[in-house]
């Protein structure tokens, strides 16, 4: 029964650690995913937006 | 109470379930041709968004199988080919297998948005639906007609890749779903052919079924011949060139022989060797698609390595 039960445990904690992996892998791509669509100007296509005062009283 | 009373003995949900719940093998197909469709496209993209946009679009795929397994336990548990599925073996309930396939569906979708463009990920979202309402809920019991119509679903992924990469549906990626949507049919018919039993137990109405297996023979071979002008069509456009037009002749011509020993073939000749050229043809089906695809991708490194084919005439 112990060797059975060892068994399961093994499985659970391999299953646990394979999830952990996948969340932090998400976690990781996530981050990536936002650095890169900065450095390809995400971030200055939603600032162009922004008309600068001096301009709109013109 | 004693520890060992607290440890469920019987069959245990393990982590490789839930992977075989998203169908790794039409996932690869899925990866394959969305991947083909980003890379084809005339933009350049960011490599990390690029592998999200893939990696979304395979897991959106893999939430439909889900779905799909969800839906039809009751047929996978008396087909041979899919009892041992995690639902129909125990291992997965189909409540756990419908929740993993509605969160995976939204988060693939929502993520595809944010990473790429809303257009993606309305494709994939409209991917989805089709596979799993209308071809998985609707047709797939209902008409022969199912993997004819139901063969968009499988279509949309080089669209939606080209969708990631320009944000737009252009004549090519127009061109590469016609490509598995013609090719859709004779493919699973081949299969049929040899698999009927499993069907007509399983209560499926494929035209194997409904029509016998002397009309499915007509209809492949019909279907394959509708698919060769699509197949080189696909040479015209911008992302064609000499090369695929080449590969797209010998991989047609194969295919063309193919459907046409099925078409030829008796009953009693197929009974007699076991349906062994149905099985071949179905393994060349395999090859045609992915041949496409491989040599679509073969046409565009050779562009990206600036070889442009200035007199290939270019139609569409």
């Amino acid at each position: 029964m112990s060797g059975a039960n060892s068994n399961i445990s093994d499985r659970r904690k391999r299953n646990n650690l394979m999830l952990g992996g996948v969340l932090l892998g998400f976690v990781a791509l996530v981050f990536l995913i936002t650095v890169a669509k900065m450095m390809n100007g995400a971030g200055d296509v939603a600032n162009s937006k922004r008309v600068p005062v001096t301009e709109q009283s013109e | 109470m004693t520890d060992a009373s607290l440890v469920d003995t019987g069959p245990e949900t393990d982590f490789t379930d839930y992977i075989a719940l998203l169908k790794p093998r039409v996932m690869s197909l899925v990866v394959f041709t969305a991947l083909v469709g980003l890379l084809v496209a005339p933009v350049s993209v960011n490599p990390v968004i690029a592998f999200a946009s893939v990696l979304f679009i395979a897991i959106g795929g893999g939430a439909s199988g889900a779905l799909n397994m969800w839906w039809e336990s009751d047929i996978d548990a008396v087909m041979k080919r899919t009892q041992g599925r995690p639902i129909p073996s125990g291992r997965v309930t189909r409540s756990n297998a419908l929740i993993f396939g509605l969160w995976l569906s939204v988060i693939a979708v929502g993520m595809l948005g944010l990473t790429s463009n809303y257009l993606a990920a309305g494709l994939l979202a409209f991917t989805i639906f089709f596979y799993a309402v209308i071809y998985t809920m609707w047709l797939k019991r209902t008409t022969p007609l199912n993997i004819v119509i139901g063969g968009a679903a499988g279509a949309f992924p080089p669209m939606i890749g080209w969708a990631v990469a320009t944000g737009s549906i252009g004549i090519e990626s127009i061109l590469m779903f016609a490509l598995i949507f013609m090719w859709t049919p004779p493919h699973f018919w081949a299969l049929a052919l040899f698999m009927n039993d499993d069907y007509t137990k399983a209560g499926v109405p494929m035209l194997t079924v409904t029509h016998g297996r002397c009309v499915t023979r007509n209809n492949i071979l019909g279907y394959t011949i509708a698919l060769v002008p699509v197949a080189i069509s696909v040479s015209f456009t911008s992302i064609g060139g000499p090369i695929y037009f080449a590969a797209a002749l010998v991989l047609n011509a194969l295919f063309l022989k193919g459907a046409y020993d099925i078409w030829k073939r008796t009953e009693a000749q197929a009974e007699a060797d076991k349906f062994a050229t149905e099985r071949k043809v179905f393994r060349i089906s395999l090859y045609y698609l992915f041949g496409h695809f491989a040599f679509l991708l073969i046409e565009a490194t050779a562009k990206g390595f600036g070889i442009n084919w200035a007199a290939w005439p270019q139609w569409f």
